[in-house]
């Protein structure tokens, strides 16, 4: 990189811009070993799941596992559960997450730093911590049952966890850091002399949340709302333990196909149509956000 | 009190009164957020099957079951060795990459960028039984290795997108001002620019070991034998009955992410935050 030499002529600056070149080329190579390790144990293996995808019980060419699951009304079932489960939990999840992000951005710096900290430690705590501190308290003889019978709530321990509820419940508590920490950081990029300028030209305060607030927070709530229906969709854990085997999603379709019946191409059609979902719907969203940024830290 | 209410809480002139409900509301959720986790804690000091709150009786009996029982030792020893390993293995590889794609300004950096971080978007599920079936040829199913390799993927978009944004905020011109000094690259990197950006260096570090050690869905497939993590046999024992052994190793899990997370504090100011 260093050129001593006094005068810097055509052929030089040829040289120099070759010398760049190759300098980039190198930095480019530095990511080489992080590239190598996405490929050997995620890009080979999800290709050979598609490959495997098309071949047929008897080794040749066929798309009977993609028939068998338009076919067959179990599969049927699956992705609208998937789906249902999906919707749902990022509806909860928005409806409880932006009023929270909402409260969070109005508050004086230090007091925010701390109400991050109630979102931060169940985004650090590890999932199946806090999928089975869900069991322990809605189980029949739970917390929950125990408090609402001696309060009057309801008279005798209900089913609240092994179905459709405690799984929602658990997936709303897992989901919601991914929702709040982009909605609050949009929040906080809003100047606030908007909401001043339209509240001086006479807008109510409704008005001024609807027409100026909500509108340049949108970004931050698609961007998380995105991350949350796309965790959801390839979620396993939390509906495996709270759903009781009542609820089931795609993945533990997919794990089953494999645990249970050894059934590579079944399996390997779910995963494909599961990621072609997943890509689906990250290129429709990479219209109106960048995809890159949407990571604001997910797990 | 009174007049606190009546106050202005907004540029927009709502009062704190009129806001009430959003103040409770918020609480209602934090508390939510929160304590339904650290609840385990006091259970697993309870000296009954059925996980009682407030415990009647306290006693250490579901951590003597633990600590005394050979299986979740061993579990617990590849879990700590797999985190460590993958925090060893995913974060140099992280950071170099991540470095590399910020300076080098060649065409395909977006889609480079978008393929390191794409270990993120895949259902964890595919990686699973992909790594499973890759493993199982390359004879690595079920050893230190292959866990260590696949839990390195998942860490790995963490590691370049915290470092990734510690240099957007990073002066380049300073390591370009060592360079001009006579410093080779490497040593302007490792001396100048290293130090400066270890904050997001220790938070992505702690993020990968997190990573590892939190894992399920992975370890379920490709760890067992002799070596199954702490994770998937607790989820095997989930599937089962509620065993109050676990409330024991959920509080020690608790304690250990507070551990990081207050490391992070201390080390990696404003890595996740931001």
């Amino acid at each position: 990189m260093m050129m001593t030499d006094t005068s810097i002529s055509l052929p030089h600056g040829a040289s120099l811009r070759r010398d760049g070149a190759l300098e980039r080329l190198r930095l480019f190579g530095l990511s080489s070993p992080a590239l190598l390790l996405v490929l050997v144990v995620l890009v080979i293996p999800v290709g050979w799941l598609f490959y495997v995808s098309f071949i047929g019980a008897n080794g040749q060419f066929s798309l009977e596992n993609y028939e068998r699951m338009i076919a067959r009304k179990s599969y049927t079932r699956i992705f609208i559960t998937t789906f249902q489960v999906s919707f749902l939990t990022t509806g909860l999840c928005i409806l409880i997450g932006y009023p929270l992000a909402y409260f969070m951005s109005q508050l004086p710096s230090r007091w925010a730093s701390l109400a991050l900290i109630t979102v931060l430690v169940p985004f650090w705590t590890s999932l199946l911590v806090r999928t089975y501190a869900w069991l322990v308290l809605l189980q029949k003889q739970g917390l929950i049952n125990q408090w609402a019978i001696s309060l009057g709530v309801w008279d005798e321990p209900i089913k609240i966890v092994h179905n459709m509820t405690g799984t929602l419940i658990g997936m709303v508590h897992i989901m919601l850091p991914f929702l709040i920490l982009p909605v609050y950081n949009a929040m906080k990029a809003i100047d606030h002399d908007y909401l001043k300028a339209a509240s001086n030209l006479g807008a109510s305060p409704r008005r001024a949340f609807w027409t100026v607030f909500f509108p340049l927070s949108a970004p931050g709530l698609l961007a998380g709302s995105l991350m949350v229906f796309i965790l959801c969709l390839g979620f396993f854990v939390t509906p495996a333990v709270l759903g009781g085997g009542k609820v089931i999603m795609v993945s533990m379709k997919i794990v089953s196909n494999i645990e249970l019946f050894v059934n590579w191409g079944a399996a390997s059609a779910l995963g494909v149509v599961l990621l072609a979902l997943t890509v689906a719907i990250l290129w429709v969203a990479s219209r109106f956000i960048n995809v890159a940024n949407l990571s604001g830290g997910g797990r | 009190m009174l007049a606190w209410l009546k106050s202005p809480a907004s540029e927009t002139q709502v009062t704190h009164g009129q806001r009430l409900w959003l103040y409770l509301f918020a609480g209602l959720v934090m508390f939510l957020l929160v304590v339904p986790t650290l609840i385990v804690i006091p259970m697993s000091f309870s000296d009954s099957q059925y996980l009682e709150f407030p415990p009647e009786t306290w006693s250490l009996r579901w951590y003597r079951n633990y600590f005394g029982s050979p299986e979740w030792m061993q579990a617990t020893a590849t879990s700590l060795k797999a985190a460590f390993l993958t925090m060893l293995v995913a974060t140099p590889i992280g950071v170099v990459a991540a470095y590399g794609l910020h300076n080098c300004g060649v065409r395909f950096v977006q889609v480079t960028y978008l393929a390191l971080i794409t270990p993120m978007m895949v259902p964890v599920v595919l990686v699973a039984i992909g790594a499973f079936y890759v493993f199982v040829k390359l004879s690595l199913l079920y050893s230190l290795t292959g866990l260590v390799l696949a839990h390195s993927v998942l860490a790995l978009p963490l590691v370049v997108i915290v470092t990734g944004s510690a240099l957007k905020s990073y002066d380049m011109n300073q390591e370009l001002a060592a360079r001009s000094l006579g410093a080779p690259r490497w040593k302007a990197f490792l001396t100048i620019t290293v130090p400066q950006i270890r904050f997001a260096i220790v938070t992505a570090a702690l993020l990968a070991f997190l990573t590892s050690f939190d894992e399920v869905v992975v370890a379920m497939f490709i760890s067992g034998g002799d070596n199954p993590t702490l994770t998937r046999n607790m989820f095997n024992a989930l599937r089962d009955q509620i065993d109050p052994t676990i409330a024991a190793i959920s509080t020690i899990m608790i304690l250990v992410t507070s551990i990081m997370m207050a490391l992070a504090q201390v080390f990696g100011r404003g890595g996740l935050e931001k």
